[in-house]
């Protein structure tokens, strides 16, 4: 009886929570104008490019102190760890309380674009920023489903590239970087001994992992989602290339075994700058490594080697990584939104900015300044304007990169504690990745 | 064996017994409560005055959340529909289906994640409850330091639960670790560093450091239980010609049954809800053996944006979570009262 | 009682090995938080071979971690505080009256002890978020909104270590007080919370601590201005490189306030779980 009580009451308690829950929606979900005289400041959430959240504030300030003076609008800033980055947009999605501008990891783009959340860059809005053809078309193709107008501006440009340590080379009797993936395998058996080692990997990174499944995937001719984009994660060409990556650990034990425990994203690079591993796939590390002391001039920087043409599959050795801008539709200052993606864009603020990241600007006219015409940054210009694939921009893009990226951890979880990883069972954790992703679609 | 061992002193008017706690001796007739009325009218409404903002509280943080909790996990609630969710469509019971059919990979993942569960939980109230239990016995009665090691062992339950895991983990590394140093270059007992974060350890890593945080609050709860039992009965029972083993067996242990009833549940009920331990231990995606429930609904609902599913999951573990308590209620009590 | 003669063998070696258990980690939380960073990656070793006190001034800087500090001072402590008198009045209710729902209530309190945090985590951030945008009460990432969810948290076991520990004060007591002029709430304030002191001090610590260690909720509930250290210390974690030894100062100085609270207070608790919980 007593219990029916209280049900009757909760219940009662629920309904009148819903029906605010709709009517909040209504109220406050879509399209607040942009209104005049709004107040002169706009909160931004910025990724962690540099070597710490300080280290990205400091990089920041002298260019919003600048924008503030060109404009007057003030420009609050809270970088946001990788790890928080997602969930701290989805819960700011699905509140509709969040900044007004914010950074996303370009892979998202799609995924990001299918809740609505965000401005999309007509051709008008575009045209703002000085038109769609000042953009470099790699970094523009990273913005959203095919067909749409793009959910973000790629301000800052990536890609991977092969980064080797110059000194331990030459003592290894080593003339260059490898070209040919048995040339790799080589040098990096050369490089392994007295304790360290051919090649650094983020072995528990799940997006490293998914990021890696998917170039060699495409070296092999796999493609993560087939034309009707339908999952198929779990492709006899897919599996051959996660053999292909993991091997490098299990069968030419050129990787420490210990870095399958690495998995925030800097342990890598740590063993890289500190000499305990000879060659690093990775986008740009030119702030970790400065602030690690190693210099420019110690590492070079090359394409990961590409496959050999005849055995089919597709010249990739790099994925169009890079940092979009995007624009919540429920700003209130939508005018100054404009404004600062417009400044961010901007040539001079480009220059900056991708200076102090070692990132690459995304609009053209920033090219002519010298800094980027240094080696590093051609290698990488080089590899992201023709080598480079774009992740498949679908709405499902980030549950792929879990899903692939997690059971990636566990190969090589596997892999380190000496168990042998057969094709059968890296078939068998691809396809369990890929029927989550079918239930959850 | 009644529960209760020293009287309570006073009237008894209008007292009650914790949930599950004994059956009382006192009258409880509708006399008492008749009794009771006040003088004031206006006294009526006071007790529930008193209890309104626990009342209020409790709807607004954990009775509304759970009902829309399990009205979410009907919905197909995606990515699509973050922003405006009283647009997502029904899922009907897709989310459940989905959940428990265990020949498909999500379930046949949440099946295992439920199985690792079980054995963590069943090791880890077990010997939370033993260490508990061994250091509140031996601790009877007063001897030099014993002081000291109240305080000592209650540390590691006072420390915030993400400080000591944090600490855990760093123990655990591979290359810099404690506990690879003490096992591979101090003892030489394994040759090769063996991972505990990843792979078939990272079990024991996880029951280990959850055993460090948590038993000391076993050990608290049964040290005030023994010092609740009176020394008479031990004198009696000494004059009987009773042993220290007999003792433990028909006295302490007897006496701690109604303590042990609660301190089993609570453990069960914090263990089996685990969230903070592999959190911190393994990062957002714990290996998986080691994949508590909770990090695994988690993942399924925040990390792939899949909320219907990850609250369907919830709903099925929340009935579990019922049903094993109501049955543990039942038996447990109805053994107290035969006995 | 009479003790067999293995009995103190037997006590030192468990205890021994109990106290080895619990000594290890926080050991190696302090030895390594007096560790220069080079010391920290490489082999382990028991006594550091060089001390600095480096990692107590960087951790301030790396993190700002003075301001989580002040969160979570600020939300532990009015969590506590609250909770407890609430959790006082709904405890003296139940332990003082018999009404209609009472059993209903003391059920209802406890049973949300074993719902997931995981199922409410969600639906309780929608229900912040829309009150927000419906009444104009900001509780989600606000400070306030933490401090209701962590006093809520406590609240069902401070309820019921307190209805414990009220029965046990005689009711004899409170009529006297009322015959004196007092009302039940003067009884209430004059006698029974006087006569519960443990017991209530007992409460508050376990509100304090439950507040002050938090993960779940605080991850979702905060921004930068109102997070807690909980939240905050992975932040050492996810720098250039991983500062192991200052999180573990870190680790060492956030365990402060709760460690010392409690072990000063530990009495209390003991009476309070003696007197209350398990009588």
């Amino acid at each position: 009886m007593r219990i029916r009580k209280l049900a009757t009451t909760a219940m009662a308690g629920f309904l009148l929570l819903a029906a605010s829950a709709c009517g909040g929606d209504g109220g406050s979900g879509d399209g607040p104008a942009a209104q005049s005289g709004a107040p002169k400041t706009l909160t931004y959430w910025a990724s962690n490019q540099g070597p710490s959240l300080e280290a990205d504030q400091e990089i920041l300030k002298p260019e919003l102190d600048r924008f503030k003076k060109e404009t007057g609008i003030e420009v609050k800033v809270e970088v946001v760890p990788w790890a928080d980055l997602l969930n701290r947009i989805l819960a700011a999605t699905t509140s509709g309380q969040g900044p007004d501008v914010l950074n996303i990891g370009n892979t998202w783009s799609a995924s990001l674009q299918a809740t609505g959340a965000f401005v999309p860059f007509d051709d008008a809005l575009l045209g703002k920023l000085g038109g769609k053809e000042r953009f470099l078309g790699p970094s523009l193709a990273a913005t959203g489903a095919q067909g749409q107008p793009p959910a973000a501006i790629p301000i800052y440009g990536m890609t991977y590239g092969l980064m080797y340590n110059k000194k331990m080379f030459a003592d290894a009797g080593i003339d260059g970087p490898p070209k040919t993936w048995d040339e790799f395998i080589e040098t990096g058996k050369k490089l392994t001994k007295d304790g360290k080692w051919g090649l650094a990997v983020e072995g528990a990174s799940v997006t490293e992992n998914a990021h890696h499944a998917f170039i060699f995937g495409q070296q092999h001719g796999a493609d993560p989602f087939d034309a009707s984009g339908k999952p198929q994660f779990d492709s006899d060409k897919q599996v051959a290339a996660t053999k292909q990556f993991l091997d490098l650990m299990a069968v030419h034990k050129i990787v420490n075994p210990s870095n399958a425990e690495y998995g925030n994203g800097t342990q890598a690079v740590q063993d890289f700058t500190s000499g305990k591993a000879g060659m690093l796939m990775w986008q740009s590390i030119a702030s970790s490594a400065k602030a690690a002391g190693m210099g420019e001039d110690e590492y070079g920087v090359a394409p990961i080697p590409l496959p050999d043409p005849a055995q089919g599959g597709k010249q990739v050795n790099g994925m169009v990584a890079g940092i979009n801008l995007a624009i919540f539709k429920s700003s209130r200052n939508q005018d100054a939104a404009v404004e600062f993606a417009k400044f961010m864009t901007s040539k001079q603020t480009q220059q900056n900015l991708n200076k102090a990241y070692g990132s690459l600007p995304t609009v053209n006219d920033a090219y002519d300044d010298p800094a980027f015409q240094t080696e590093h940054i051609k290698a990488f210009q080089q590899i992201l304007a023709t080598t480079a694939a774009p992740l498949p921009q679908v709405p499902e893009e980030s549950q792929y990169e879990t899903l692939v990226g997690t059971a990636m951890n566990e190969l090589f979880a596997d892999v380190a504690s000496g168990k042998p990883v057969s094709e059968a069972q890296i078939k068998a954790k691809l396809t369990e990745a890929n029927e989550k992703m079918l239930a959850g679609s | 064996m009644v529960a209760s061992t020293t009287p309570r002193p006073g009237a008894r008017r209008g007292s009650g017994s914790p949930e599950g706690g004994p059956p009382r001796s006192g009258g409880r007739g509708p006399g008492r409560v008749a009794a009771l009325i006040p003088v004031r009218l206006r006294r009526l409404g006071l007790p529930y005055l008193l209890i309104l903002p626990a009342i209020v509280l409790e709807l607004l943080i954990h009775v509304v959340p759970m009902l829309v909790g399990m009205w979410m996990s009907f919905l197909k609630l995606t990515q699509f529909f973050v922003r405006n969710w009283s647009a997502a469509p029904s899922a009907g019971l897709a989310n459940y289906e989905i959940a428990v059919d265990f020949d498909s990979a999500v379930g046949s993942s949440l099946l295992r994640s439920f199985v690792v569960t079980v054995a963590f939980t069943v090791l880890a109230v077990g010997l939370c409850w033993l260490l508990g239990t061994a250091a509140a016995v031996l601790m009877q009665g007063s001897f030099r330091g014993r002081g000291v090691l109240r305080t000592l062992f209650l540390t590691p339950y006072a420390l915030p639960a993400y400080a000591g895991v944090i600490t855990w983990s760093f123990m655990f590394q591979r290359d810099s670790g404690l506990v690879n140093h003490i096992l591979v270059e101090q003892s030489g007992l394994l040759d090769e560093r063996p991972f505990w974060l990843i792979g078939g350890n990272s079990f024991v890593a996880l029951l280990v450091t959850y055993v460090w945080r948590v038993w000391p609050f076993a050990f608290l709860v049964l040290m005030a239980g023994v010092q609740n039992i009176s020394d008479d009965l031990y004198e009696a029972s000494a004059i009987d010609g009773a042993g220290w083993w007999r003792q433990l067996r028909s006295i302490t242990l007897p006496m701690l049954r109604p303590v042990n009833q609660v301190v089993v549940l609570v453990l069960f009920l914090w263990t089996f809800n685990d969230f903070n331990t592999p959190y911190v231990l393994f990062g957002k995606s714990a290996p998986e053996e080691a994949d508590l429930i909770s990090i695994h609904i988690y993942q399924s609902s925040f990390v792939t944006w899949n909320f219907g599913s990850g609250s369907a999951m919830s709903v099925l573990l929340l009935l579990f979570l019922l049903l094993v308590t109501a049955v543990y209620l039942v038996a447990t009590s109805r053994r107290r009262t035969r006995a | 009682m009479r003790e067999p003669r293995w009995l103190p063998w037997a006590r030192w070696i468990v205890l021994g090995s109990l106290s080895l258990f619990t000594l290890l980690p926080l050991y190696v939380m302090a030895t390594t938080s007096i560790k220069p960073l080079g010391d920290v990656q490489g082999d382990f070793h028991w006594i550091p071979t060089t001390i600095s006190l480096q990692p107590f001034a960087d951790i301030w800087r790396t993190v700002p971690l003075a301001h989580y500090f002040a969160n979570s001072l600020i939300v532990a402590s009015i969590a506590a505080v609250a909770s407890v008198t609430i959790a006082i009045f709904a405890a003296y209710a139940i332990s003082r009256y018999r009404f209609p729902g009472r059993k209903v209530f003391s059920v209802t309190v406890l049973s949300t002890q074993m719902f997931p945090g995981i199922l409410f985590l969600l639906p309780l951030f929608m229900i912040f978020v829309n009150l927000g945008n419906t009444i104009g009460v900001e509780l989600y990432g606000s400070r306030t909104g933490l401090i209701i969810t962590y006093l809520t948290f406590s609240l069902p076991f401070s309820i019921w270590m307190l209805v414990g520990y009220f029965d046990s004060i005689p009711t004899a007591l409170d009529e006297a007080a009322q015959v004196d002029g007092s009302g039940p709430v003067g009884a209430l304030l004059r006698v029974v919370i006087p006569a519960a002191m443990p017991g209530i001090v007992a409460v508050t610590i376990y509100a304090f601590m439950t507040a002050w260690a938090e993960v779940l909720f605080a991850s979702v509930m905060t921004d930068e201005s109102t997070r807690t250290l909980a939240v905050g210390l992975q932040g050492y974690s996810t720098q250039n490189d991983v500062y192991w030894n200052q999180l573990m100062a870190a680790s060492l100085v956030v365990s402060v306030p709760v460690v010392a609270g409690f072990l000063l207070l530990q009495r209390y608790l003991v009476q309070g779980l003696t007197a209350g919980a398990v009588k």
